[in-house]
């Protein structure tokens, strides 16, 4: 399934959020997800599905002043 | 010394307010927080990398510290206030600094979008920390806004060149009922201690520290000239005195 | 927020120990200071700084003349009405006072503007008595409305109003208020106010306040000398000036120190202010508050009046008649609020002023509609 992943365009086999983590090999506990311009609380990830085109962001916190 | 800053209701005995960019190894942050006894530090937010490897700057920041998550890569108040609200529902608090900036040279922040994603978010619950270039009429319109402490620069970020715009910081410090929080351009501890001379609530450093071959000793020495400071300007210093040059008496009149 | 919670920091104060306790090192500390807070003001203010008057002075002198440039800006009262329903005790208005009670027509309005406005002074000062039932904001508007077509800046002083009512005179050109709290010691006010409006402290007290709101360029407050003890009042009216200053930073802030001297009432005050302790406190004012205007009226005499007028005076009324339709009557006219100690026409002033090296400004401004 196609969608666009942080400004690019990405083939993924994950059907939710939480698998999209899982599949970047992320640490879910460090991130946060924007799905189509909304915050999705990480509690709703494995019940959110993925569908084709969608556009999500994938973010962390980095150091910064 | 019973000398607190309150800001959204957060006590803070500790008036150097600490930043986590640009440090050489992320160990340094812990270390450099404890060295300081900064109780606040700020922190960015970005698309994940995924090539480069996904380390939590967060795992390096003690829970009692108070996390100033900031808005920088914002461009106006629109991405301002996206960034803010994705940092409060990563758990973030409520706290946040923003940070607009479009003039890419010098990066300078910009007052009128600034005030525009004060006002949303203030509206929202966050306790919002603007980054502006001092401006006194600025200061009162975030103040009306519901700004909970104004931010001017000392001069450009980065730049280490202290408070080049300290006859407005003042001036903002004298009038503005919020706390104020010297940020940006201070390279020196002695900078830091002129700030807090000059009556500032607190200041944030971050790149003077972050960048020094020892970030944990440099942030011990802002911390001792930020106290330093604060103790001279609670003390009161005296002023320099002008010599009274006695030309015809003017109270003379006077019998 | 208004003043009346500032003011609360003080009701505790022990002001006679603090005074007394005041050295005269601390007073040279607190005059030398680039910014003085209020401690410093109590210092200045004390009766230890009496040994620094002339220091103070030189002082007060270069802050004028570095905010202010040597200007004086002259402006003229125009009394309409001396109708008062206030029973203030030492007033020569009080309504206790079985006083020829007289209010101008349009008409007579119109001819005291067209004589002023020979004197070239553009800046008019408009008073009544307070007497709401009787010439109150319905008389008051059409005649400042007349008024504001001969004048670009005008000033009233007259009932405390609503900021609504104050938003409506905006509109028609009025730009300027004065209102004096006359003793900020609530007891004392109680007792010299024991009748009518007046006697509503807080009303009194948030109406300049209400006028900065309403987007007045001028107000001007003051504590009448004589009602309280001296260096007290002093105190609260230059942190009540400083208040309005700093929250209203688009309006001009002036003060005026006006003390008693005989009117009709035959009042004795309690207190005096001598002209050694006046020098001070006009310093001292100018010391702690650098930008605020500092206004002298001709209840002061003209040798006094040219005396301080280096020392930080910043306004000045000029040519005053205290009575109603002063102007056009003839040298007898009718009974004066209180007397005029400064007799010289604007002429005479003018030249004063401009002898002793200031610049007098008899138009400020004007509004372009």
């Amino acid at each position: 399934m196609n969608i666009v992943l942080n400004g690019t365009s990405y083939q993924t086999d994950s059907d939710d959020l939480y698998g999209l983590i899982i599949e970047k090999k992320l640490d879910p506990s460090t991130v946060v997800i924007e799905y189509n311009g909304r915050i999705i609380r990480k509690e709703f990830w494995k019940d959110h599905r993925i569908s084709e085109n969608d556009t999500i962001e994938i973010l962390n916190f980095v150091g910064g002043g | 010394m019973n000398d607190i800053l309150k800001i959204g209701g957060r006590e803070f005995k500790n008036k150097l307010f600490t930043g986590t960019g640009k440090f050489r190894s992320r160990e340094l942050i812990p270390k450099m927080l404890e060295s300081s006894g900064s109780e606040m530090i700020t922190v960015a937010l970005r698309r994940v990398d995924f090539d480069a490897g996904n380390e939590n700057i967060l795992e390096y920041i003690p829970k009692n510290i108070v996390l100033l998550p900031n808005t920088s890569g914002a461009r106006n108040c629109d991405e301002a206030v996206r960034i803010a609200r994705i940092a409060r529902e990563a758990g973030m608090g409520d706290f946040i600094k923003i940070e607009i900036i479009t003039e890419t040279k010098y990066l300078m922040p910009d007052n009128e979008e600034t005030i525009k994603a004060t006002r949303i978010l203030a509206a929202e619950g966050f306790i919002v920390l603007p980054y502006i270039m001092p401006d006194l009429t600025y200061s009162y319109k975030l103040v009306d806004a519901g700004a909970a402490a104004v931010m001017p620069l000392g001069s450009a970020i980065g730049s280490n060149r202290g408070l080049k715009m300290k006859e407005i910081i003042e001036m903002i410090i004298e009038n503005i009922d919020v706390p104020v929080v010297v940020d940006a351009g201070i390279g020196r501890p002695s900078q830091a201690a002129e700030a807090m001379e000059l009556g500032a609530d607190a200041v944030l450093v971050n790149t003077a520290i972050s960048i020094a071959d020892d970030p944990v000793s440099m942030g011990k020495a802002f911390s001792m000239a930020v106290q330093a400071g604060r103790l001279a300007y609670l003390a009161r210093m005296g002023e320099e005195s002008e010599t009274a040059n006695a030309s015809s008496p003017m109270t003379g009149f006077l019998r | 927020m208004s003043f009346l919670h500032e003011l609360e920091k003080y009701e505790n104060f022990d002001f006679d120990k603090y005074f007394g306790s005041v050295t005269s090192g601390d007073v040279k500390k607190s005059i030398t200071k680039e910014k003085p807070g209020t401690y410093d003001l109590l210092n200045m203010l004390s009766p230890a700084a009496e040994a620094h008057l002339e220091e103070m002075a030189k002082r007060s002198h270069s802050l004028t003349m570095q905010y202010f440039g040597g200007t004086v800006s002259l402006y003229i009262p125009l009394y309409i009405s001396n109708y008062c329903s206030n029973g203030c005790v030492y007033c020569g208005f009080s309504a206790r006072n079985k006083i020829p009670r007289k209010m101008l027509s349009y008409e007579e309005i119109e001819k005291e503007a067209l004589i002023i406005k020979k004197t070239g002074i553009k800046h008019l000062l408009v008073l009544t008595g307070e007497a709401e039932e009787k010439a109150g904001f319905d008389y008051v508007k059409p005649a400042l409305e007349l008024l504001s077509k001969h004048f670009p800046s005008i000033s009233i002083e007259m009932f405390p109003m609503t900021a609504e009512q104050y938003s409506e005179l905006k509109d028609i050109g009025v730009d300027g208020l004065t209102v004096y709290q006359e003793v900020y010691d609530r007891n004392i006010y109680a007792r010299m106010h024991p009748a009518g409006r007046k006697s509503d402290y807080d009303w009194r007290l948030e109406c300049p306040e209400r006028g900065a709101k309403a987007g007045f360029r001028l107000v001007n407050i003051g504590a009448l000398y004589g009602l309280g003890d001296v260096r007290k009042e002093a105190f609260l009216n230059a942190v009540h000036a400083k208040y309005l200053d700093d929250k209203y930073p688009d309006t001009e802030i002036a003060v005026s120190f006006p003390r008693i001297n005989h009117s009709e009432g035959n009042f004795k005050p309690d207190h005096i202010l001598p002209d050694r302790t006046f020098v001070q406190f006009l310093t001292a004012f100018r010391l702690f508050l650098p930008r605020v205007g500092l206004n002298v009226s001709t209840r002061e005499n003209a040798e006094f009046r040219d005396n301080i007028l280096p020392l930080g005076i910043t306004r000045m009324s000029a040519g005053s008649k205290t009575s109603v339709g002063g102007y056009a009557e003839s040298e007898e006219g009718g009974i004066p609020q209180f007397d005029i100690s400064d007799n010289r026409d604007v002429p005479e002033i003018i030249s004063m002023i401009k002898k002793r090296g200031f610049q007098p400004v008899l138009k400020d401004w004007e509004l372009i509609r």
